[in-house]
């Protein structure tokens, strides 16, 4: 055998192939559209719905309860109470799930094979046939409540909230799903009632179902579960979508600070409105991104962790929405290098735009980072199955996950530059700290962006 | 289509001592790379705290034959990356494509065979300031984020190995001095005291000769001594640590059985039916009856020298710790007299098995199926205990489950830590010491 030759690294033979598994699609009679995957691995059966109706389909003042509904359907369920619920996910050890995203809500239920179809009943009567009753949604609603103050005390989620408000104001974007104590504490039984009637219909939903079984069969779990699933009599679909919100009309940056005394660090938000998840230029924006932040060794992380020590960690992303979503760096950095961390952020937004576009190097860097490891995003069923509710989220193509990586390998350095001069915007982008004031204020007067707008964590 | 609950593999053990295990899955074009060391911050000594995680950190700085960052030609082949350091052991993993395999064995070998070569000053010194940065936005700036140092600094005596906390003492940390980061890494980081997985798209035979042909020339070392140390409480201690929360929080700590030793299975069991989900007695009489409390939790943190069984519950706006320690007390002293009801231990055992089917689905990462070779290997000296470790909860019983519980739930032998908003003292636990953690 020969030794490792260590005079060069060794270099990576060419990408394996990797192909997305083959979907199916069915739909029910019911209008229900179903797509399966099979998925031979573990004896594991996944079932994921997506239902048009995340926080953005909150009204003005009911912020939050599209979350509360979500929180609330598995409370109980006919004579089932939410022990009950509780207890028979708990007989076929199944891991239940539910995430309010912008645009849609998603509810998971992860079983063993062996009780797929006991899964799948019990989903259907937790999403289709709630209880809802007015002393769990009282309970309910208090731990939101309560949930909301303990939030007041982690900065990150004290920055994420004021960050929205301040780049959507009052657009449905703009709030987070757990709402506000106000439009939280005024939300009813009927409010909760008349929001699942509107929106948790076979046809504003989807369901995947995934696992290692013939599609037919997937299919079969999909109808003996939601087979039967009707709308409520006399309640009519909630209307669909939300306007896009304009980019934003800021002329010049603002910093925004919320106090947080003696805090050893500031969280920091930086960034501003910038595209919607079907933009044309998804894909030189995604390089870009990784140029910039989204990856360990991006400039941002490089600067501000390796450079400087300024932090454990800083990263870029876009946070992709049916309509226009923010583009931002995320950090946490040491108190003293507060308005540092912030120049440098926004010197590195200006460079890449053209004074120092990526390099050959730094392109290849940023597309490996999206396609050589693209195979290991669909090791498990919890994976696809996310991956195939995106592709409905979106209106993606079926061939998507199929023609990633030749589409990411097609940017060329020419497009990224033109992607950061239309998308990004340091003229436009917005500052927000939550940090010491005493001891930050005066050097983010001195950064030149304009007063400083004082933010109460509530805001 | 279905596939059998196991975990296979092959082991060899290379010339130089180091365990290589291989398991083949080949469902994604993937392979992980899992590599142990065991060392962790209990072969620290007081004073010298938070120095194995540091050293974690210089081992993504660069090595002899490649004297720059760890992640950039990995993460240029597609590679996803990770270490971490606890109490007892230190990984590090890959998870690349197949065609990128060479290359991580490559990156790995080189830092356990020639690192020293490429450690500067600089490199540590710029390392000590990101550990820093970490405590602060882990522990420090992060609610509750020092319950732990605060229990462990009282379950333990002085000079325990398990007294300080793997980030360490932050004194320590800007103390550390440059030199001792050789005879760390020669005492710890060598082939006798390492385990290698290799999971995924992979021949084992091939896994094998790529393992020695980048390992293979590494000289073995002296395999280190194991530190010891026995714990135990012989009173109720209570402390009261103010915090910048909202809420006052009550956390419960026993010494409980280690890792894999008798009853520590049982203790996962109990931790389960005390207060993990909605049917656990606690959340049920604590959050969905009383409404007392705003959550309820039960940790079994098995550790290789000894565990510790933690309760956490906060309180809900206007309610007392005293109310919910009450309530705790009892149910614990009704599960000790009475064990779990039949059904408690099939759901529990139900969930159990569902875990370790849920546990085959990665290769690599955190818990995936080469950590947990690496897991049985390490700490075992069994990389086959996949089935046995299943069959622990299998064959626990009422009774097995009772006796665990009234063994380590004693209430004269426990920390009762209260964490309560700044300048809300009244809201502790009465007879409460205040206690400074920094």
């Amino acid at each position: 055998m020969t030794p490792a030759d260590r005079s060069r690294l060794p270099e990576p033979g060419p990408d394996p192939v990797f192909h997305f598994p083959f979907l199916v699609r069915h739909q029910l009679s019911n209008g229900l559209r179903v797509l399966t995957v099979e998925h031979d691995s573990v004896p594991i059966v996944m079932f994921a719905m997506s239902i048009d109706g995340g926080l953005s389909a909150d009204l003005p003042g009911k912020e939050g309860l599209a979350a509360l509904t979500a929180d609330l359907v598995d409370e109980g369920t006919g004579d089932l109470s939410a022990i009950d619920v509780s207890d028979a996910l708990a007989r076929i050890g199944a891991e239940y799930d539910v995430e309010v995203g912008a645009d849609t809500s998603t509810f998971t239920l992860m079983t063993l094979e062996r009780y797929a179809q006991r899964g799948g009943a019990l989903l259907s009567r937790i999403l289709t046939a709630p209880a809802l009753r007015e002393s769990d949604l009282l309970r309910v609603r208090q731990l939101r409540l309560d949930r909301l103050r303990q939030l007041k005390d982690l900065a990150p989620a004290v920055a994420e909230r004021a960050f929205l408000r301040l780049l959507y104001r009052d657009h449905p974007y703009g709030h987070m799903a757990i709402g506000t104590d106000d439009s939280l504490s005024a939300l009813t039984l009927a409010d909760a009632g008349a929001f699942h009637a509107s929106t948790y219909v076979p046809s504003r939903s989807t369901l995947v179902v995934t696992g290692a079984m013939p599609h037919t069969a997937l299919a079969a779990l999909a109808n003996d579960a939601f087979g039967a699933w009707q709308p409520a009599t006399g309640a009519s679909p909630a209307s669909g979508g939300v306007a896009d919100p304009s980019p934003g009309s800021i002329a010049s940056p603002r910093v925004a600070l919320v106090p947080r005394e003696g805090a050893a660090q500031s969280e920091l938000r930086i960034g501003h409105l910038a595209a919607r998840r079907d933009t044309p230029d998804y894909f030189p924006l995604a390089v870009m991104n990784a140029v910039l932040g989204g990856q360990f060794v991006s400039r941002l992380n490089l600067k501000l962790r390796e450079e400087k020590a300024f932090t454990y960690g800083a990263r870029t992303g876009f946070d992709w929405r049916r309509g226009r979503g923010p583009f931002a760096l995320q950090a946490s950095v040491h108190t003293a290098a507060t308005a540092e961390a912030i120049q440098d952020c926004l010197s590195e937004f200006t460079d890449i735009r053209g004074p120092r576009p990526p390099t050959e190097h730094e392109l290849a860097l940023a597309k490996a980072s999206l396609t050589r490891g693209y195979p290991r995003n669909f090791e498990t069923a919890q994976q696809l199955s996310r991956a195939v509710v995106q592709l409905s989220l979106f209106g993606l193509p079926d061939t998507y996950f199929d023609e990633f990586v030749s589409r990411v390998n097609d940017v060329t350095i020419d497009e990224v530059i033109r992607v950061a001069q239309a998308y990004l915007d340091p003229a436009r982008t917005t500052v927000l700290v939550v940090g010491d004031r005493a001891a930050v204020e005066p050097s983010l007067r001195e950064l030149g962006l304009g007063e400083v707008e004082l933010l109460s964590p509530e805001s | 289509m279905t596939t059998a609950i196991d975990l296979p593999h092959a082991k060899r053990t290379l010339a130089n001592g180091l365990d290589v295990l291989v398991h083949e899955a080949h469902g994604v074009p993937i392979v992980a790379v899992n590599l142990w060391y065991h060392v962790g911050s209990k072969d620290e000594s007081p004073g010298r705290t938070g120095f194995a995680h540091l050293f974690e950190h210089l081992m993504f700085e660069g090595s002899a034959h490649h004297n720059s960052g760890f992640f950039a030609p990995l993460q240029r082949a597609g590679a996803l990356l990770n270490g971490s350091t606890n109490t007892d052991r230190t990984n590090y993993w890959e998870v690349v494509p197949t065609s990128a395999l060479d290359l991580a064995l490559w990156m790995e070998s080189d830092r356990m065979g020639y690192l020293l070569p490429a450690l500067t000053r600089e490199r540590f010194e710029t390392q000590r300031d990101v550990v820093l940065n970490e405590r602060r936005q882990n522990y420090e700036n992060r609610p509750y984020g020092l319950a732990l140092m605060a229990l462990t600094a009282a379950l333990y005596p002085p000079d325990h190995p398990y007294h300080w906390v793997t980030i360490g003492a932050a004194a320590d940390i800007q103390g550390m001095q440059f030199e001792d980061v050789q005879d760390f890494f020669r005492t710890y980081y060598h082939p006798a005291n390492a385990s290698l997985a290799i999971a995924g798209d992979i021949d084992a035979a091939q896994a094998f000769e790529l393992a020695d042909k980048y390992f293979g020339e590494i000289p073995a070392g002296q395999p280190p001594g194991r530190v010891r140390g026995a714990a135990s409480l012989s009173r109720e201690v209570r402390l009261v640590l103010e915090d910048r929360v909202e809420l006052p929080r009550l956390y419960m700590a026993w010494h409980s059985p280690g890792m894999f030793a008798p009853g520590d299975a049982e203790a996962d069991l109990v931790a389960d039916i005390l207060a993990n989900g909605k049917t656990s007695r606690l959340y049920r009489r604590l959050v969905y009856e009383e409404r007392v409390a705003l959550d309820v939790s039960a940790y079994q943190n098995s550790r290789e020298l000894g565990g510790f069984f933690l309760l956490v519950s906060t309180a809900a706006p206007g309610r007392s710790l005293t109310e919910i320690a009450g309530a705790i007390d009892a149910a614990i002293h009704a599960l000790c007299a009475e064990g779990p009801a039949e059904d408690e231990m099939d759901r529990g055992v139900a969930q159990a098995e569902a875990q370790f089917v849920y546990r085959l689905q990665t290769v690599g990462g955190f818990g995936g199926k080469s950590d947990q070779l690496n897991t049985y290997n390490v700490f075992l000296g069994d990389p086959d205990y996949f089935a046995a470790d299943l069959a622990r909860y299998r064959d626990a019983s009422r009774d097995s489950v009772r006796a665990a519980a009234s063994d380590f739930l004693a209430f004269d032998r426990r920390v009762l830590l209260s964490i309560v908003p700044r300048g809300q003292i009244a809201l502790a636990l009465d007879r409460s010491d205040p206690v400074s953690v920094s």
